[in-house]
């Protein structure tokens, strides 16, 4: 029986997760290791340093930069704030006066007396890291951040929007084939993270929006609808900063696709529970894919690990034209390369659709889904 | 290196790719070095393996069972060659992994000084992620944040002339200075600033950098405005790219160890190669490496080497970028029927986010071979707009005299003088059919006159440009018997005719056999006449009402015809192409053009509804 490799995303009941939760630039681990946390602790906080203003000084006082010290009302490292002055010039025996003022609060980082200019910074901004998902912590990593795991379910998309959110499920439809109706945003929705089923459009997000809705899980999406959504075209795939009150992910993909049953099942089973989603993909060396995460979880069973493997009788959802999103078996993996339409010749793996049909497909052309 | 290579027979190189390793074999066989065979794994640099060797041997071993020969032992190449066929005499490779080299450049003028930075980083195959010019009109705080968030491998720092002020220049090292940057691998090590500017600025350059970078000085690459001098830095970002980049990505200590010659970026092997082809068969190339994620475009017109990177646009991670680029109109136009906007921006973010799905129905085929068209008629753009004499100055850079009368800051890509075009990267590289391939590239690029069309067969121009540092003679057999495949000579006059049907070209072919084939091809068609490869036609070409084949208007011109798999290619389209969605004889006219190329099977008919 032949197999072949083929990543699948993962869509696990029960499993090992770890997360990172570094800092952008070094600072206090707030938790030991050991603690346990929920998903809205602090587990580490830094100081941003603020943005730099560049002041001419040299050029306002109309002196020459190699002159400038002998002006300076203040040094390097001295504490500022907004309207000090930080060089004076006389003229005139005193007469006439001309002063510069700091248009900021913070400190000055440099003069440089070949430019004449000094770089002045403005007070850090703080930054908290939050733990994101319920674990323990496992390593601290010093002034850098901390790494927490935990044991659960996750649910990965293909594709995402926005950035970490938190907040119970809701399941909007019973059925892995139907679209959530707009109707079915009310009030009940603030604060919550939907499930919409197979499809959302324009208008659904919006809605979503205004009933306060935290994040949207979908099957499928319209690229139309992104572009009115952020107002550009997605270019890249690297996604998870737009500036968008919700975060969304799509489980399948581009177009009106069905859920996959199991991915279904499973969000249907935690329907109330408390779940972490963020919606930052990244789709290169290195690849981020949305997820859904849920700590929650009262019942221990043993964690079973996906396989990647393509074997017969697994289960595959295609995942390019002409059968698009379908759900198919795995009849058998010709060792063979084949001539496709195209003229291509390609390993290629024969797989049964739902209706009984078998069709040949590239092997490149298909994910498999875990059962 | 001073080892003796001269006796060389057998060599294995290697390209460690984002995501797959390639591994060549070649040997010396009858006198003459030849590829023998092609293996590859996936590259081992990121988790869970984070061992570079680990894909380089895989892909070693690959090699070993289709030629049964012992290539490693206890997970080491054997080397030097043993007796009993085993071993390998020289090992080689390159490497983009990890994201290749990244770099941000800065420079006083945005036209002058940063451009010159430029060409010096992309040349030595750097990705530039942004250039900082003291007058790009940003304001300071701006670029401060720019330099931060990016987290370039590395800075190239230039600006002013020697002896000039150094005002500006040090200004530059203080916004640096401000962002203070951090390297995007590991931030236990100093991120390395190479400045060629201004040399009398190099001890305030010290003063404000020194400190707190790894500070490199080298030649200024514009030591007066009327020349450039690109190599002293160009070499310098190659060595430090090893010392800091390469020996932070796990593996590469090791690798390093391995190898005969420096491991060289992928880019900067494959402008080698170029450059010594060019030399050698004395004429102007243009080459192109489509991937999934960028887009390089290489050339060499009068021994003057360029080469830029798009590092957005690309076949699948990036296809979406050259859909937001060229725009829906310029990309629905190359489709031979009426399309469904909607449908065709889901396929092609459905290709973004499962980038290694290929097209199974010859309706997707069609769609990525329209991207393809723009994602390099992109790049191509991009790339003439660097490839440029010295703004602002009368030329002075070591070119011959055909370019030396230039206005400053023109293009240098003379699309009359492109003796050849080499297209890779899957979609050129392993197009169903080379008719295709052939057609991409006379629609993307838009040839004048004559030019050799060829397409890299599997994309081993990296592992032989590092060859050529140590073999030459190896590197440029392997690229003429077994890298390049001939397509054939496209013939494309220049000018466009009002009306349609009237004649644009006559054309007399002595043929190989002692046939003669003489044709007067209307205007707005495409026309194929076989020509195999290795077989030469005598052409004598006249264009007709007002074209230009490069001698100027109707003027005839007579040539020597390369042939190739695809054949003397006629285009009398006109130049510039002028196709637009909205033209009612779109569909009409692609399909012509399709069938006239033989570009499709037979099921395309169906397709288009035919």
């Amino acid at each position: 029986m032949g197999q072949a490799y083929t990543p699948g995303l993962k869509v696990s009941k029960y499993t090992l997760i770890e997360k990172q939760r570094i800092l952008p630039i070094k600072g206090k681990i707030l938790v030991e290791q050991g603690t346990k946390v929920k998903p809205g602790d602090k587990v580490a906080s830094a100081e941003l340093p603020g943005s730099v203003v560049i002041e001419r000084i040299a050029q306002k006082l109309g002196v020459p930069a190699n002159e400038l010290p002998k002006f300076l009302k203040v040094r390097e490292g001295d504490s500022v704030t907004t309207g000090q002055v930080l060089a004076e010039s006389s003229s005139f025996f005193g007469l006439f006066s001309n002063k510069v003022k700091c248009p900021i609060d913070g400190i000055v980082e440099s003069i440089s007396p070949v430019t004449g200019q000094s770089v002045l910074r403005m007070n850090p901004v703080p930054i908290d890291m939050l733990a994101y998902i319920g674990g323990t912590i496992k390593e601290v990593l010093p002034e850098e951040g901390v790494i927490i795991e935990t044991k659960g379910s996750l649910i990965q998309g293909i594709f995402g929007l926005g950035g970490e959110r938190m907040g119970h499920l809701k399941m909007l439809v019973d059925s892995p084939d139907k679209a959530a109706p707009i109707s079915a945003l009310d009030a009940s929705c603030k604060g919550m993270i939907v499930v919409a089923g197979n499809y959302i459009d324009f208008s659904f997000i919006n809605k979503a929006m205004e009933a306060g809705v935290k994040g949207i899980i979908t099957a499928g999406i319209d690229d139309a609808d992104i572009k009115a959504l952020l107002g550009y075209e997605i270019g890249v795939a690297i996604t998870g900063n737009e500036h968008i009150p919700l975060s969304i992910v799509a489980t399948e993909g581009f177009g009106k696709i069905n859920m996959a049953e199991r991915t279904f099942a499973l969000l249907t089973e935690l329907n109330g529970k408390f779940a972490s989603l963020n919606g930052a993909t990244q789709i290169r060396a290195g690849v981020i894919r949305p997820e859904v995460i849920v700590t929650d979880i009262e019942t221990e069973s043993a964690v079973k690990e996906d396989e990647y493997f393509l074997q017969e009788g697994k289960m595959v959802r295609i995942i390019r034209n002409p059968w698009f999103g379908k759900l198919a078996k795995v009849v058998k993996l010709h060792s063979e390369l084949q001539k496709l339409e195209t003229e291509a010749h390609v390993r290629i793996v024969e797989v049964q659709l739902s209706d009984g049909t078998n069709v040949n497909v590239p092997r490149a052309n298909v994910e498999l889904i875990a059962e | 290196m001073s080892t003796d290579h001269s006796k060389m027979e057998r060599v294995v190189a290697t390209d460690c790719g984002s995501t797959t390793t390639k591994a060549i074999l070649i040997e010396k066989r009858d006198g003459i070095f030849r590829l023998i065979k092609r293996g590859e794994a996936p590259t081992t640099v990121e988790a869970p393996v984070e061992d570079v060797t680990k894909g380089v041997l895989n892909a070693i071993t690959e090699l070993e069972e289709l030629t049964n020969i012992k290539l490693l032992e206890n997970n080491n190449i054997i080397k030097p060659r043993r007796s009993g066929d085993e071993g390998t005499d020289i090992y080689i490779s390159t490497s983009s992994a990890g994201g290749g080299l990244q770099m941000m450049v800065a420079g006083v003028v945005k036209t002058m000084t940063a451009e010159s930075a430029e060409r010096a980083a992309l040349g030595a195959g750097a990705i530039v992620m942004d250039v900082i010019a003291s007058n790009d009109m940003r304001p300071i705080h701006e670029k401060i944040e720019r330099i931060r968030h990016l987290r370039p491998d590395m800075i190239l720092l230039s600006g002013g002339t020697d002896g000039g002020t150094i005002k500006h220049v040090v200004e530059l090292a203080e916004i640096i200075k401000a962002a203070n940057p951090k390297p995007r691998l590991g931030i236990s090590y100093s991120l390395p600033v190479i400045f060629a500017g201004n040399q009398t600025a190099s001890k305030e350059i010290t003063e404000t950098l020194g400190s707190i970078t790894s500070l490199q000085i080298t030649d200024n690459i514009r030591p007066t405005l009327e020349t450039e001098n690109l190599m002293p830095a160009r070499l310098k970002i190659q060595d430090l790219f090893l010392e800091h980049v390469m020996a932070h990505a796990p593996g590469y200590k090791t690798l390093m160890e391995w190898t005969d010659v420096d491991i060289m970026p992928t880019p900067g092997a494959v402008g080698l190669i170029m450059q010594k082809i060019a030399k050698k068969k004395n004429i102007n190339i243009v080459g192109v490496d489509i991937g999934g994620a960028t887009t390089d475009v290489f050339s060499v017109f009068g021994e003057v080497f360029n080469r830029t990177v798009s590092a957005n646009l690309g076949m699948s991670y990036s296809i979406s970028q050259v859909f937001a680029e060229a725009g829906a109109e310029n990309i629905m136009r190359w489709l031979p029927f009426k399309p469904n906007m909607v449908d065709i921006r889901n396929r092609i973010k459905n290709k973004m986010i499962r980038p290694t799905t290929i097209p199974q129905t010859l309706e997707e085929l069609v769609i990525e071979q329209a991207l393809a068209r723009e994602a390099l008629r992109l790049a191509f753009i991009q790339h003439k707009s660097l490839a440029v004499g010295l703004k602002g100055v009368q030329q002075q850079r070591t070119i011959s005299d055909a370019f030396s009368q230039k206005t400053s800051g023109e293009t240098i890509i003379d699309m009359f003088h492109l003796d050849m075009l080499v297209g890779s990267g899957g979609v050129l590289s392993h197009a169903p059919r080379r008719n295709q391939s052939a057609l991409m590239m006379i629609d993307a690029f838009e040839p004048k006159g004559l030019t050799e069309l060829t397409v890299d067969s599997i994309f081993m121009m990296p592992q032989l440009g590092v060859l050529s540092q140590v073999h030459e003679t190896a590197a440029t057999d392997v690229f003429e018997k077994d890298c390049l495949i001939y397509l054939g000579t496209s013939v494309c006059p220049d000018g466009q005719i009002k009306g349609s049907g009237k004649p644009a070209l006559h054309i007399k072919l002595e043929m190989p056999d002692g046939k003669s084939v003489e044709e007067e091809i209307p205007y707005g068609e495409i026309k194929v006449i076989p020509l195999g490869h290795d077989e030469k036609a005598k052409a004598e070409i006249r264009p007709l009402n007002g074209l230009d084949m490069g001698a100027g208007k109707n003027k005839k011109i007579d040539a020597e015809l390369n042939g190739g798999v695809v054949g003397v290619v006629i285009d009398t389209r006109g130049r510039p192409l002028d196709i637009s969605l909205n033209d009612p004889l779109r569909v009409q006219n692609m399909i012509k053009w399709f069938n006239a190329i033989d570009m499709y099977p037979q099921e395309f008919g169906k397709l288009i509804g035919g």
